[in-house]
This record gives structure tokens, sequence and C-alpha cells, in this order.
């Protein structure tokens, strides 16, 4: 314990956690390495367990195994029954479907955390790309059904890009910090989607004027199904463009110098000032490539199965269960690392998937329940990450005290 | 006016933390009335040592014994309890509150149970600072007197809880020389008083000045305790560093060539606005170093900054070789040829995330080699780390280890592999050697010099005058933002000191 209080008289120089939560996050995100989230979801799955028998006082086993079975990840077991597989099936194609924007907005705050800056606008960059997507998509309807797509895509993303784009260079110019502005400009895109979609808004579907919903999309510019029925909808390619654009996350970091421009500014942006980097263009571009992620996620989930938007789909969604927020959630415990990501995104798509009333078997868990265990495991995983970051954090301060000074006896 | 008997006993301390031990058993005793140093590099274990005594630490091994009586430290307010009192280097001060109120923190006299008595405090603070010749007004707020008065604040402060042993980490770090040469006797008379003093440094010219005593340590261990009369330099280094040191650079006269850094009535405001840099002039020609000596906060970082491209200047003129860069950001300076070793190797001379080969190519990655249409080669950057590595002699880790791994000689060796290795027309140094050990000053030095001696123009602002004078060819000192002075290398160490406090005549420099 005294270990943990002593501050050294000259306290060493240097690496610590830094100053802001993103940077802090970002020290705490090396110094656990693999085992750590791992520890995290399992601890945290235990402990809803618990609450799972002491609560409602169900098997907490057996409420997991439904829930898994629910989520369809049971299809890559081989002895399961042939009418099970297909159930199966149906599962995973909707967890998959969850998975992707997920991905997405992973990576849409795992980026801006590589720059130090935290992006908690996912959710209104999301809508941006959906509003911007559905419309490109639902006009134009002449274009054939290709370029379509991929205009809809790039002006979506881009959509995405200038929402986190103005938060960034409000960062870079005025020094507004991005929590507050992100926060901010959500609430604007989940109002002009009120407008655009209400009412005698200008993009309000023609079809019928009592719904408050765009029109639907060219059936051209729906993306490719190639898994499943596209009726019951199955998984669509866009799974395979968040898939690429892990890769293309781990390219841009560590193969270009954008991206090594950006690690030295979220590391320490003093330093990478003295060397001539451009710390102010660093967080302009991290701000917009990352809402250019959120954007994305968001277009494709409006080609690949919403196909319509309504002022209740991009409204309701301001809650913390949104896959925009959920974004947090999966870079945190994806620790930034692409591989991370992915899994964390697979995780908590799953968990929604395995705990909605449409996949959960009613027989074992009451599906009026369902919903509100999935927000409990995912409050506890989160809480976690918490409590882990807190034990990490106690453990560097006993160990730091005194052999990183005493490592500079080995100097020269 | 050490008398024999002894006011403290440590016997067989050993500390130990994960991996490392930090005090391995260390006898160490005290005199009553000796001034007694405890000398060696960063990470001997001096400062666990005296936390152990402080009840910061608890020893794994080994007693402590007051007045010959065996204590316990379970905590600081034990040591203090036992009349220990310890000036840490950085002040434990509130700026916003008095010099009374501050002495009084924690031990507030008080009336009638609840309320504070101010005038019995500033009574008996008055009564100290007379009776030890620590002259401070009790009524002055902390943030408007000097570091130096700070100091006796805190002296007197140790002295108001009835401390018989006083512990002074690094204490002149943050001093002047004239401050410092006050505070010597201050802590003699202290001293003649009966107190008993520990005196922690790494400073050999001062610890052979003030100590009755000298304990070295090294790497956690004690390597010998002798008399200050026994004790040379030469002898004290090699002590604490366990090899011959070169203690003064070897140098030959500087050859001067053509202009390289020329600054014209520079005026440049800190970051509230006010000029901190005051119509300074000076010019470092190629083959020479040019020393700016003076007090921290006379203008120097602006100065630095302002040649650095981080600050533009509010009026005058910066040329490098020739070209204007007066209005240039920092990389075009970079890219003009100027090297940078920043006064702050963590804070802005590394990404101490980053791996070295990172870091070594944090001026150049956009260039090819290192890069190409934006494209980045990590092969490359490991590869050039390796060759800069090995010419640097940086030890402690490869090109993929990182920064924050290697001990400060080493992180300082990696900062300037990377200003000299990109071959720079001028090298601007601040404070190079700022917290590095005996043996990792003496490297930097020697690189300094083997800079200056390839032609480069080197500028050096330091706080420490001793190495402004054993490397400077020309020595400019810099007042309250302006240039009061040019002297020689072989200028008394007395007379900078003057200078650098406001005494010094009027010079046009050079």
């Amino acid at each position: 314990m005294s270990e943990t209080l002593a501050t050294p008289p000259a306290p060493p120089e240097g690496e610590g956690p830094g100053e802001t939560v993103a940077s802090r996050f970002a020290f705490y995100q090396r110094a656990g390495g693999v085992l750590t989230p791992l520890v995290t979801t399992v601890f945290a799955f235990f402990i809803g367990g618990l609450v799972v028998l002491l609560i409602t006082h169900k098997n907490p086993i057996s409420t997991y195994k439904a829930i898994f079975n629910g989520t369809g990840l049971n299809w890559f077991f081989p002895w399961i029954s042939h009418a099970d597989r297909i159930n199966a099936a149906f599962n995973l194609q909707s967890t998959l479907l969850l998975t992707t924007p997920l991905i997405l907005t992973g990576l849409a705050v795992a980026f801006a955390f590589r720059a130090g800056l935290f992006n908690i606008g996912g959710q209104g960059q999301y809508a941006a790309g959906s509003i911007v997507g559905v419309w490109v998509a639902s006009s134009l309807t002449g274009m054939s059904g290709f370029p379509h797509i991929v205009l809809a895509i790039l002006l979506g993303s881009l959509a995405g890009a200038g929402l986190a784009g103005i938060a960034g260079f409000l960062r870079a110019t005025v020094g507004a910090h991005e929590v507050i502005t992100t926060i901010m400009l959500n609430w604007i895109v989940f109002w002009l989607a009120g407008w655009l979609f209400g009412q005698q808004g200008p993009l309000q579907t023609s079809r019928e004027r009592s719904l408050t919903q765009s029109n639907d999309i060219a059936p051209n510019t729906h993306l490719h199904v190639w898994w499943g029925n596209p009726i019951l909808q199955g998984l669509h390619v866009g799974f395979f463009i968040a898939v690429a654009m892990l890769v293309v996350y781990w390219i841009v970091l560590n193969r270009t110098t954008l991206g090594y421009e950006i690690r030295a500014v979220g590391y320490n942006p003093e330093a990478a000032g003295y060397a001539g980097i451009d710390v102010r263009r660093a967080y302009f571009l991290a701000m917009a490539i990352s809402g250019g992620f959120a954007g994305l996620a968001g277009v494709i989930d409006v080609l690949g199965w919403k196909f319509v938007l309504s002022v209740d789909d991009v409204q309701g969604q301001a809650g913390a269960g949104a896959v925009g927020f959920l974004g947090i959630a999966v870079a945190l415990l994806g620790r930034n690392s692409a591989v991370g990501i992915f899994f964390a995104a697979l995780l908590f798509g799953a968990l929604l998937n395995g705990t909605s009333d449409r996949h959960l078997d009613p027989a074992v868990f009451p599906p009026t329940l369902a919903e509100n265990l999935t927000l409990l495991i995912q409050g506890l995983v989160l809480l976690f990450i918490g409590a882990d970051i807190l034990v990490i954090y106690l453990w560097r301060a006993r160990r730091r005290v005194v052999p990183r000074k005493l490592a500079r006896t080995s100097s020269t | 006016m050490a008398d024999d008997a002894l006011a403290l006993e440590l016997r067989g301390i050993t500390k130990k933390f994960p991996g490392v031990v930090a005090n391995d058993r260390i006898d160490f005793d005290l005199r009553r009335g000796e001034v007694h140093a405890l000398l060696g590099e960063n990470g001997a274990g001096k400062s666990t040592l005296m936390n152990v005594l402080y009840g910061l630490y608890h020893p794994d091994e080994g007693e402590i014994r007051i007045g010959g009586e065996l204590v316990s430290m379970g905590s600081p307010k034990d040591a203090i309890a036992h009349g220990i009192g310890m000036v840490h280097q950085h002040f434990m001060l509130i700026p916003v509150m008095t010099v009374a109120e501050n002495i009084v923190l924690g031990t507030e006299p008080r009336r009638e149970g609840a309320i504070l008595d101010l005038g019995a405090a500033e009574k008996r603070v008055r009564e100290l600072s007379v009776r030890y010749g620590l002259a401070v007004d009790p009524r002055a707020r902390i943030r408007n007197i000097s570091v130096g008065r700070q100091q006796r604040v805190e002296i007197l402060k140790a002295l108001y809880r009835d401390a018989e042993i006083l512990i002074l980490d690094e204490p002149t770090a943050v001093l002047t020389p004239q401050e410092a040469t006050e505070l010597f006797k201050v802590l003699r008379s202290l001293a003649d008083e009966g107190m008993s003093i520990i005196f922690i440094s790494h400073k050999l010219n001062e610890v052979l000045s003030i100590a009755d005593r000298i304990t070295v340590l090294r790497r956690g261990k004690k390597i010998e305790t002798l008399p200050t009369k026994d004790a040379t330099e030469a002898g004290l280094a090699k002590l604490m560093v366990g090899r011959e040191v070169l203690l003064r650079v070897d140098k030959t006269a500087a050859d001067p060539g053509a202009t390289m850094l020329r600054i014209d009535d520079l005026v440049v405001a800190d970051d509230r606005g006010l000029a901190a840099v005051r119509g300074v002039s000076l010019e470092v020609r190629a083959g020479e170093i040019v020393g700016i000596a003076g007090v921290d906060g006379n203008g120097q970082t602006e100065l630095i900054d302002a040649i650095t491209g981080l600050r533009r200047p509010a009026s005058g003129r910066i040329e490098i070789a020739g070209r204007d860069l007066t209005s240039a950001d920092a990389r075009q300076v970079l890219d003009e040829g100027l090297g940078h070793i920043p006064e702050d190797r963590q804070a802005r001379g590394l990404v101490l995330e980053f791996t070295l080969a990172e870091n070594l190519a944090l001026e150049d990655y956009r260039r090819p080699p290192d890069s190409r249409w934006g494209w980045l080669f990590p092969a490359r950057l490991i590869a050039r780390a390796r060759r800069l590595l090995r010419e640097f002699d940086v030890r402690g880790g490869g090109p993929s280890a990182r920064a924050a791994a290697l001990s400060g000689g080493n992180q300082q060796k990696v900062v300037i592999a990377r200003e000299v290795g990109r071959d720079p027309r001028v090298l601007v140094a601040a404070q190079p050697t700022r917290g590095l050990d005996v043996g990792a000053i003496e490297y930097v030095h020697k690189r300094l010099i083997a800079v200056r001696d390839e032609g480069k123009a080197v500028l050096l602002i330091s706080l420490e005058l001793d190495e402004i004078l054993s490397l400077s060819d020309r020595i400019l000192v810099l007042y309250e933002g302006g240039i009061v002075g040019e002297y020689g290398p072989e200028t008394p160490e007395e007379e900078l000191g003057v200078a650098m406090t406001g005494g010094g005549r009027k010079v046009a420099a050079a």
C-alpha cells in the first residue's frame, strides 16, 4: 500500500498516464495485452450469470446456452443436427449483420483514439452516412447498380467524414474539445433527420404522406446477399467491406506517413510538434477518417438490410444501445487493434442478437427480460474494462516507483 | 562542529522492488551537528534510502536508530515525530498562501479550539527566521517570492516542526550560484546550532564545499564513507561511476568559420503575450560553441522556440546560413539544417511509446528513403536506426525497443543521434545534460565538442554554469530577455553569476 502512496520527491520524468482521457486510454491499452480483455469478458459473463441465477432464478448455464444458440455461433459445431444447422445459419447471419457496422464504428472510435482524440459522435456520423446513403440510393434511379452503390457509399462515408471533420477542425483551430463538439453534432444530425424525413420534409417518402420516412432505395442498389435468403435478411457483402476496412485501418496506421504522424501526435503532441509534424492537420485528418468509418457503417446498413430510413430509425438510436455508441465499447474491448476490434465487434454483435427476443428461446428465458440481460452484460463488460484499467494502473504505480530510476544506472 | 554522538544510524537497510534491489544492506550514520552528503548517480538509491528514513517506504531488512533508540517509521508522520524534516526537490508549497500559512499548514496554532491564530504563527515564524538567519517575510505570498526564498520556507517548515535532522534532496538544482552560496551559509549555521543535515546531491563541487563527510552510493550499494578533507573531485567521480571519468572536456581552441546562425534584435512574446525575449542579437559561427547562461525563466524557452520555428517572433530576424527563417515553421527550419536537442527529452524530444526506429525517423519520415508518396517503409527505418544506434553507442535496446524502456542517458543519446545524424548546420542544444549522471554527461559533452569540430555552429543553452563554462567558446548572459554581456570561457563563475542576476554591465553582443 505504501508503495502506491509514496510519491518520490522527484517524480520520474515522463512516461505515465497522459493528460487527456484519450491519451490515458491509449496508455492503458498498451499495458494489458490480450489476456485482460479475455478475462474481463469471462468475468462479465460470470457475474451476469450470477444475476440471472439470483434475480430471475433461472439456470444461468442453460440461459447462456440458449443465448449462445441464439447467436448462431453453434453453426461452427460439426455435431449439430441438420435442422439445428439451418436455424443456426439464420441466427449467425443476423449476428454478422450486426457485427458489420460494429466493426466500422469500433474502427471510427479506435482511429481517433490513436490520435489522442475521443470521437464519441460515432452515432451521429453513422446517421449522417445513413441519411446521405438513403438519399443517393433512392434518387438517381436511372443509374445502373454498381456505380450507384459506389457513389452512395462514397458520399455516405464523406458525410460521416465531413461531420467528424468539423469537430476535428474546431479542435485544431480553436481547441474546442471533441467530446463536446461531437456530441453536439450528433443532435444536429438527429434533428436534421427529423426535418428531412418528417411531415412535409424535403426527403419524406412520396409513397404515403403519413409515414415519416425516406423513399425506399432503388432495388438495384441493394447489396448482394451472399449467404442466406435475401428476403429473410441474409448476410450481404458489406461484411467483407468491414473486414477489408480492418486491413485498411492497420495499413494506414502502420504503413503510411499519415498514420505515423497520427500515432506520434496521439502519443506525444508536443514532441511531434517539435519534430515539425503539423499537429493540427493530424487532428483534423484523424477525425475526418474516423468519421468516414462511421459514415460507411451507416451507408452499408442502409444498402444492406434497412433499405429505408425513418425518423424513428435515426432518432430512436440516440440511446446508448445504438451501434455508434457501441463502437466505443468495441474499441475499448478490442484495444484499438484491428484483430481485437473484429472479435469485440463479434462479441457485441452476438450478444445483441443472442439475447434479442427473436433469437432467444422463450422457454429458457423470458423474452421480456432478455433485452435487459443484453444491457446488463454489456454494462458489466464496460465496467470491467474500466476496472481492468484501474488494476493495471495500480499495478504499474506500484512497480514504477523505483525500477525506472534504477534502469538509468546502466546508462553509458 | 560535529561531535561524535550519533543523531541517526541506519543499519543494513535493504529495499527491494520487483526486479531490482534499490538499497542493498546500506549502513549510514549521521553525527550531531554535521553535514553529511549522500552522493550518487541517478538511480544509485539515494532517494530510496531517504524515503525509507522518511517513512515513505518500509525497508525489507535493516534497522533505523535515532539518538541510539530503535525506531520504526510507519509513515512520514512518525518521521516528523522523531524530528526528521525533509526538503523535497520539488517544493510542497501552496502558491496562493502566505509564508506563515504554508509553514504552519497541518499544525496550525489555534485559539479557543477552532480559530486559526495567524498572529501567533507569524510571530513564531519570525522568531525562527531570526534565530537561524533565514530572512523571509511571513506575510509574503509564496507565488511572489523567489525560488531561493521558497526553499527557505521549506526549511523553516521543517524547523517549525522541531526537526533535528534535516534531509535536503538535491537542494541546489533550482538555485542560482548566489542562492546556492547563501544556502550553504544557512546550512553551515544550522549545523553549528546542532542541526544534523543530510545533503543529497550528484554534484561533486557542491558536496566538497558543504559536507563534513561524504557517503557514496552506487547501484544500491554503499561504496564508501569518507571525510571531505580526504576527498577530491576526481576520486569521488570514480567512486560514483566505478571508473575514471573526465570531468572537464578536453578541447582545442575553436576555429570559427562563416556565420551560420544570425539573430537580429529579436523580440518574442511568451504565452501570456508579454515580451520574454527583448531585442536579442547574436551570431553563432561554424565551428564554435556559443553558450547562453542565465537563470531559468529569463527568456530561454521563448528564444529557443523562436529559433526552432515553434513560436513566431513579434519582431526581429532569424537567419540560418544566410536564409531568412524568421517566420518559418518547425519543419522548414529543420529542413534548412537546424538540429535541435530540446530541453525536455521526454516531453519534447521523444515519443516514448514509439520504438527507437520510429523516434529516429521523427524528422525524416516524409522523405525517401523512409517513405515515398506517403507510403512508409518500416524496414528502412529499422536499418537506419541500427546504424545510428551503433554509431552513437545507444544501449538498452535495439531499433524495435520502446524509447520509454531506455535509461535517461540512452534516451538522450537517441535524441542526439537523430539531431546530429541529420548533419545539421546549426545545432541548438537546450539543457542537454539535465537529469543525466556523470558518465552520460561526459558522453554528451564529448559529442557536442565533436559536432563543433566537424564545423557546425552550436548554440548551447544551459542553466548549469559548469556546463556553459566547460563547453563554450563564447558565453552570452541572458537576463530578463536581453543579452547583458559577452564573456570568454575563462571568466570566473562569480562574475557570470553576478551578470546572470542583473548585476552585469551592458555590453553589445557580437
